[in-house]
């Protein structure tokens, strides 16, 4: 697709790049915004899911008989109304998912892998009713010893999750069960010579927490099955084509009879890309012949859905005393949860992808234990293991004696470089970042007593993928955009802004609505920092195919050639030497003509984008440590990343600062608690503590523009990014303002007070 | 269980309806009432997507009965315009994108709305202890807090 503009400088647009109100905004401040729980329909049930109190247990028997002799009881639905599937991993955005696992996962079938996990559900005529009919349900478990640590479920002797789970990657294939579902190794060079050249190598291990998603709207649904099979979804997700597709695979239906509506959605970071409550309330309301409505607690949100990996990582880096990186080694261990599929593999991939290294190793683990499977979260896998590898590289540039800043940009990635995951980079932001972070007046003003200074860079592959959307022409010239990928962060907003800049028309005459999934082709969901670019760039394409025909109406009605008319202004004009004089059209005069000229105008795409960017970011994290209680306050904060372009800078803006809010939770605060037995011990916010107004500053941003050449406008995909520096920018600063260098996350008062204590005992501490 | 009948006062409206002793507001809000810009993300008070108003106090409707309304005068969102005028706060942010998904919106505007009430000129920080019940994880509150301020100071000014 043709490029709009090549240098980043100056601004030929009308709408791209300013920050109108969002089409979704009058009502979402009123109430008025239909999320997930907001959908009544008449005669509904309510469904609610029975979980396993066990991490482990075989499931010998359920006995529901009681539980459906209950007055109000209209169904109940267990591993027997799911079919059975076979193994086979597919992609799914980020992740990888394989059917036989999600069957398990949405209700459990031979045996329950973590406590909370799904048994059996019911529907019943009320929340009491229901509650009281899981209550009759008998299930005869075997309980089973289990495992919580990712480095204890590597041992031989742990306690096997999946009896047939056979380590993949490893020759000769192993012949034993394992709780390793998968071993990979990422890289190029030869990395023992690499060191071997090093003047300096540091080597550190590293442990981060699984923490979860913690978007506000817990997970929810009503589904409606009429008596001819014909199935309707009203769900909060990031996919209903996928929500569609997942549903349909789980009950055997065909794809066609299941059509999907996606609510506003409240909050997903890659929580809400999965099936949790859809196929059983599907179920249930086929059982029931009404529609039935589920909707998990905070509890059942944290106990089931989710979260991401915990990690033991191991990085070892080593550089000449001029800063060079000459040799990169990482190994990773991330937890799955319950089934195989962490985010390891692309962890492992952008450990070092900001970075241009001649000798690359990296190995990863994917480790099955008895947690919830994890779930994509903003920048799957990366912000673990890069982390681990930009509190390294900050402890080089100190070692060396190079300012921090200066040791990455003499190492940064630029176009051409090629990534030890195999690809050469396109142009790519990292140099600009740091350039802008070098200057900023952050990175030179003065800092307090007890207060330090971080700084981390941070890479983010984005991805593209299948889109369609429909943008009609009405009849006085206003026009209906459709597409297909859920709006949680401004979607809408920005692809209004590209339609009316492309068409030349005002951008309140473009009306814009997420489709369902019977009205476009295929979407693959929001995830990948994917939805601004991909829907973009189908939205620009259906919006070039809307003036084309309104050019060949015009020539139609002109008796001219097609190309004897051009798109222009808003509407239509002849054009060159075979033009006749015509006095040029707007776009609402076509449309007054379009029943007489060949009947509606619609404009279509149906992509597969490709061509998506990275972005990479450069944060700058001030601290302040008390040195009494261990509490690290976050001072100041600046995000610094690369947008391409930035659509509508506001809700760029927004990506930054909401994912490095994210990140000091990451970092300061959030961990899964386990006791012994195996359970969730802090299933709720008050005890899994998410940053509040009151824990943070203000949060600078500055966005950097090095167009991707690949789209339209420019666009990278902006979301993901920003979660991955804040983490190691933290920590560099406490090592700044404490002299300790923290290498366990979170960093939390207990922890740093003790470390703190231990660093003073031995003279170490600065506070 | 016998059910009882509560009369209150929901955004100026006289309403009735009959809910059940264990019910909360916050249920009967929303599926008594169809009330459902009161957004539930917790039921244990942490989050305060169900924040509205009784009798002038900021409360969230999830720790509070719905027999307890009786004879209350509530306001929740669905009350804060005044027909199509949006309220400053609102308005504010909007302007400022101080919302993302959206889904705690509706309880950062009550919340915000009260503190306005008792405080027309909190300072930044007043705003931030102010909201610390109120729970968003897609802005990091940045744009939330000035759109806050934003709104306080054009209020003072009309």
């Amino acid at each position: 697709m043709q490029e709009k503009v090549k240098d980043g400088q100056s601004s030929p647009f009308q709408v791209v790049g300013t920050r109108p109100v969002r089409p979704d905004g009058a009502d979402k401040v009123t109430g008025r915004a239909k999320f997930g729980a907001d959908l009544a329909l008449p005669g509904q049930l309510v469904g609610k899911v029975l979980r396993s109190p066990h991490p482990h247990a075989r499931i010998r028997s359920i006995d529901a008989s009681a539980a459906l002799a209950l007055p109000g009881v209209k169904a109940v639905v267990t591993r027997d109304d799911f079919l059975e599937q076979s193994s086979e991993f597919i992609p799914a955005g980020e992740m990888m998912i394989n059917y036989r696992d999600v069957v398990r996962n949405v209700m459990a079938r031979e045996k329950v892998l973590y406590e909370g996990h799904a048994v059996a559900a019911v529907a019943a005529t009320s929340a009491v009713i229901a509650k009281e009919a899981l209550r009759l349900i008998k299930v005869d478990y075997e309980v089973l010893p289990h495992v919580i640590d990712v480095v204890e479920a590597m041992r031989p002797d742990a306690p096997v999750l999946h009896e047939d789970m056979r380590t993949a990657g490893l020759e000769p294939a192993p012949t034993t069960a394992s709780n390793v579902a998968k071993q990979l190794e990422i890289g190029h060079g030869d990395i023992a010579a690499g060191f071997k050249e090093a003047d300096v190598v540091i080597e550190r291990a590293f442990t981060t927490k699984p923490v979860h998603q913690g978007y506000i709207e817990p997970h929810a649904c009503v589904a409606s099955v009429s008596e001819d099979g014909q199935a309707d979804v009203w769900v909060s997700t990031q996919g209903h084509w996928v929500v569609r597709a997942h549903c349909a695979r789980l009950l055997g239906w065909d794809i066609g009879k299941v059509r999907v509506t996606a609510a506003e959605i409240g909050g997903g970071f890659g929580g809400k890309t999965v099936v949790y409550l859809e196929p059983i309330a599907l179920a249930l309301s086929k059982k029931a012949r009404r529609p039935v409505k589920m909707v998990m607690t905070r509890e059942e949100v944290f106990k089931a859905s989710g979260p991401t990996s915990g990690a033991h990582v191991r990085v070892k880096i080593g550089a000449k005393q001029d800063g060079r990186i000459v040799a990169a080694e990482a190994e990773l261990k991330y937890q799955a949860g319950a089934f195989a599929g962490s985010p390891v593999q692309p962890g492992a991939m952008c450990a070092y992808a900001p970075y241009d290294i001649a000798n690359v190793k990296v190995v990863g683990y994917d480790v099955v234990t008895n947690r919830p499977k994890v779930a994509a979260y903003r920048a799957p896998g990366g912000p673990i293991s890069e982390f681990a590898v930009e509190s390294v590289i900050d402890e080089i540039a100190g070692k060396i004696g190079i300012d921090p800043i200066e040791l990455r940009l003499k190492n940064a990635a630029k176009q051409g470089t090629k990534a030890a995951y195999g690809p050469k980079f396109g142009p790519i932001g990292m140099v600009e970042t740091l350039e802008a972070a070098k200057s900023h007046a952050h990175w030179r003003s003065p800092l307090g007593k007890h207060q330090g200074r971080g700084v981390a860079s941070g890479f983010w592959f984005n991805i593209g993928g299948e889109t369609s959307v429909s943008l009609g022409l009405n009849e006085d010239g206003t026009l209906s955009l459709t597409a297909g990928t859920p709006d949680i962060g401004g979607l809408r907003a920005s692809l209004c802004m590209m339609a009316a800049e492309e068409l030349g028309v005002p951008l309140d005459k473009i009306r814009v609505q997420i489709g369902d999934t019977g009205q476009l082709g295929y979407n693959f969901l929001t995830g990948g920092s994917r939805s601004t670019f991909s829907s973009g760039m189908a939205t620009v394409e259906a919006a070039r195919d809307v003036m084309k025909e309104a050019c060949r109406r015009a020539a139609k009605l002109w008796e001219l050639p097609d190309d004897a008319v051009e798109y222009s202004n808003g509407g239509v004009r002849p054009a060159g030497p075979n033009a006749g004089k015509h006095a040029p059209m707007s776009l609402k005069e076509i449309a007054g003509i379009a029943g007489k000229t060949g009947g509606p105008i619609v404009g279509y795409a149906r992509i597969n984008a490709a061509g998506a960017a990275p972005s990479l970011a450069t944060h700058i994290a001030d601290v302040e440590v008390d040195p009494e209680t261990g509490k690290v306050s976050v001072i100041r904060y600046t995000a610094i990343q690369d947008a391409g372009r930035a659509i509508h800078p506001s809700y760029v803006e927004g990506q930054y600062q909401g994912g490095v809010a994210q990140g000091i939770g990451w970092a300061l605060n959030e961990e899964y608690i386990y006791g012994d037995d195996g359970k969730l011990q802090n299933p709720g916010f008050l005890d899994y503590r998410v940053p509040v107004a009151s824990d943070l500053p203000m949060i600078d941003t500055v966005i950097v523009e090095v167009p991707n050449p690949r789209h339209p406008y420019g666009v990278r995909g902006v979301g993901e990014t920003p979660i991955v520096p804040p983490m190691a920018a933290i920590a560099n600063a406490v090592a700044n303002a404490t002299g300790v260098r923290f290498t366990d996350l979170p960093m939390s008062p207990p922890r740093v007070l003790k470390a703190l204590d231990e660093a003073r005992a031995k003279g170490t501490a600065k506070v | 269980m016998a059910k009882h009948h509560i009369t209150a006062t929901v955004n100026g409206d006289p309403v009735e309806f009959l809910c059940e002793p264990q019910e909360t507001l916050l249920d009967a809000l929303r599926d008594q009432l169809n009330l459902t810009g009161t957004k539930e993300g917790c039921s244990t008070g942490d989050c305060g997507a169900c924040s509205v108003t009784v009798n002038d106090r900021l409360v969230c409707s999830c720790l509070m009965l719905a027999v307890e309304a009786d004879g209350k005068s509530i306001n929740t969102i669905e009350g804060m315009a005044q027909g199509d005028e949006l309220h400053p706060l609102q308005q504010k942010f909007l302007e400022h994108a101080a919302l993302q998904c959206g889904i705690c919106t509706p309880g950062f505007l009550v919340a915000a709305k009260a503190l306005l009430d008792r405080k027309p000129d909190p300072s930044e920080i007043e705003v931030r202890y102010w909201l610390a019940g109120n729970l968003c994880r897609c802005t990091g509150y940045d744009k939330i807090v000035r759109a806050v301020l934003d709104a306080a100071q054009q209020m003072r000014g009309a």
